[in-house]
């Protein structure tokens, strides 16, 4: 394993003190337990929103604390849940009195610890909702499974709900949002390499250098399928397919095209990817008004991509559009 | 240092426990009760993933049964294994067969209280309970895992034992050579 760390045992402190220390204007780092706040915390009279997760996805989502998208995010250790310890701490540094909405990706752990921090939470008088993001197509959905996994909507889901937290919307109507967004967004990933957790030491699992996999998840969990590499616009056919089928996305609908960097492929390749992405909607009838492209939520040094479909509203859009203000994610401000 | 090879392992269970074992003297001095909630919140707070809520829960649970006694009978901590074990089932929701560390721990918990029910001394009971969490815990390698992580594996889950029911196994071991 080749890194630039220090040790395993204080990266995530190491990071967060390193990206409170670059964006001190606008966040906050606490230490006891670890969590992120915006450096204007607690907002009087705002719905607060408070996401976390595993290290390792960055910048999501202590690059998202700011103004316009979210007031709190709790790091856990890499590819680990954080605790209700760091939630519930986070929900009470926050809370401005409107409520606190927990954005909440669907993996067990972030699940139940989440669920353990705002039980405590709200036997503190704190009003809480919590939404589950679960938007990868990937995954078979079933009642018999801990289901879908939240990817690339979280990011969507977290910036449209913290403009609409700004703009004075209620605990109810940004949850309800947020179900909004989370049902109307898919994702599909793949993975050209594995990744190394810094205290495992070696990849997460192998993956020879002529063979890719398709439907990945955020953790270097094994996707749909393994096959031969395959050209960019092979790739970016075989990750879209099942994005439009899925919700389904028809000829007339507006969206917001995401294509994410799993930490490792470049900005050069990814554009590659959107370019044959907005080929193919295009040529579906489906009109892009909306983009995204870069590495926001990552899986260390992965190399790969994925694409989110968000579909779009006037609703949707004005709050995209609206300003925003965090360490990775700024316009408008 | 250009290059790490680790050789300590930092896993999450192991950061709970080195955890709850730095905090053994002060809790110590208390009833079992609260011994058990501070296992509890300790685990709660430092290991995370589910493992870190599930644990935590049953340690949390165990406490509430036990109270503030000084001293359990058999029956008494067969009572609080099993509020535990209630616990888990109700945060995470899952059954037997479902390739968690409940395929371990429900057994291991029947297995104990059978014991106990029987007449069986407590060191019987316990090792009565590792193997019945053993055979739970080798149960688990064929099947499809249907909850956490490991589901989103799928078919290619199976041929591999369930963590949490490995972690289930170490614990009744730990107190059956503890408690002997």
């Amino acid at each position: 394993m080749k890194k630039l760390i220090n040790s395993p045992e204080n990266i995530v402190l190491e990071s967060i003190t390193g990206l409170g220390a670059a964006f001190s204007d606008l966040i906050k780092i606490h230490t006891n337990p670890i969590y992120i706040t915006r450096a204007d915390a607690p907002i009087k009279n705002k719905v607060a929103l408070v996401s976390g997760g595993g290290s390792g996805h960055e910048p999501m989502h202590g690059g998202f604390v700011g103004r316009g998208m979210l007031d709190a995010a709790c790091p856990g250790a890499v590819f680990t849940s954080p605790t209700p310890d760091q939630m519930f701490e986070a929900t009470k540094a926050v809370n401005g009195g409107k409520g606190v909405l927990h954005i909440v990706k669907n993996y067990t752990g972030d699940v139940l610890n989440f669920e353990m921090a705002a039980d405590l939470a709200r036997a503190e008088g704190i009003e809480v909702e919590a939404v589950v993001i679960d938007d990868d197509v990937a995954v078979k959905d079933s009642l018999w499974t801990a289901g879908r996994r939240g990817v690339g909507a979280t990011v969507l889901a977290e910036k449209i709900c913290g403009a609409a937290a700004e703009a004075g919307q209620s605990l109810k109507e940004v949850a309800a949002l947020c179900q909004k967004v989370n049902g109307s967004g898919r994702s599909m990933g793949m993975a050209l390499t594995s990744c190394t957790v810094p205290h495992v030491g070696k990849p997460t699992f192998d993956l020879p250098d002529d063979e890719m996999e398709i439907g990945i998840g955020i953790h270097g969990e094994p996707g749909r399928s393994r096959s031969k590499l395959k050209s960019a616009d092979e790739i970016t056919e075989l990750l879209l397919s099942p994005i439009i089928e899925d919700l389904p996305f028809k000829s007339g609908d507006e969206v917001l095209l995401f294509v994410n960097s799993m930490g490792g492929t470049p900005l050069l390749e990814l554009f590659v990817v959107y370019g044959k992405a907005h080929e193919i909607l295009t040529k579906a009838g489906i009109k892009v008004t909306r983009s995204l492209v870069g590495p926001y939520i990552t899986s260390l040094e992965m190399a790969g991509a994925s694409i989110t479909l968000l579909k779009l509203d006037s609703e949707l859009t004005k709050l995209w559009d609206a300003p925003v203000l965090t360490p990775g994610l700024r316009w408008g401000a | 240092m250009p290059r790490t090879s680790p050789k300590k392992k930092i896993t999450n269970m192991h950061r709970g426990f080195q955890a709850v074992l730095a905090k053994k003297a002060d809790l110590q001095k208390t009833d079992i009760g609260a011994v058990l909630k501070g296992v509890a919140m300790t685990l709660i707070s430092t290991v995370g993933g589910a493992s870190g809520a599930l644990y935590g829960t049953f340690f949390l649970q165990a406490s509430v049964s036990a109270g503030n006694r000084t001293e359990l009978s058999p029956g008494e901590f067969g009572a609080a294994l099993e509020k535990g074990l209630a616990g888990i089932v109700s945060r995470g929701k899952a059954a037997i067969g479902d390739k968690t560390m409940v395929d371990a721990l429900q057994p291991a918990v029947k297995a104990y209280k059978q014991a106990i029910e029987s007449g069986q001394t407590l060191e019987q009971a316990l090792s009565d309970a590792v193997r019945a969490a053993e055979e739970g815990l080798k149960s688990t390698v064929p099947l499809v895992a249907r909850k956490g992580r490991a589901s989103y594996l799928g078919e290619r889950s199976a041929g591999h034992p369930d963590p949490g029911a490995t972690s289930t196994v170490l614990l009744f071991r730990s107190a059956a050579e503890t408690l002997r």
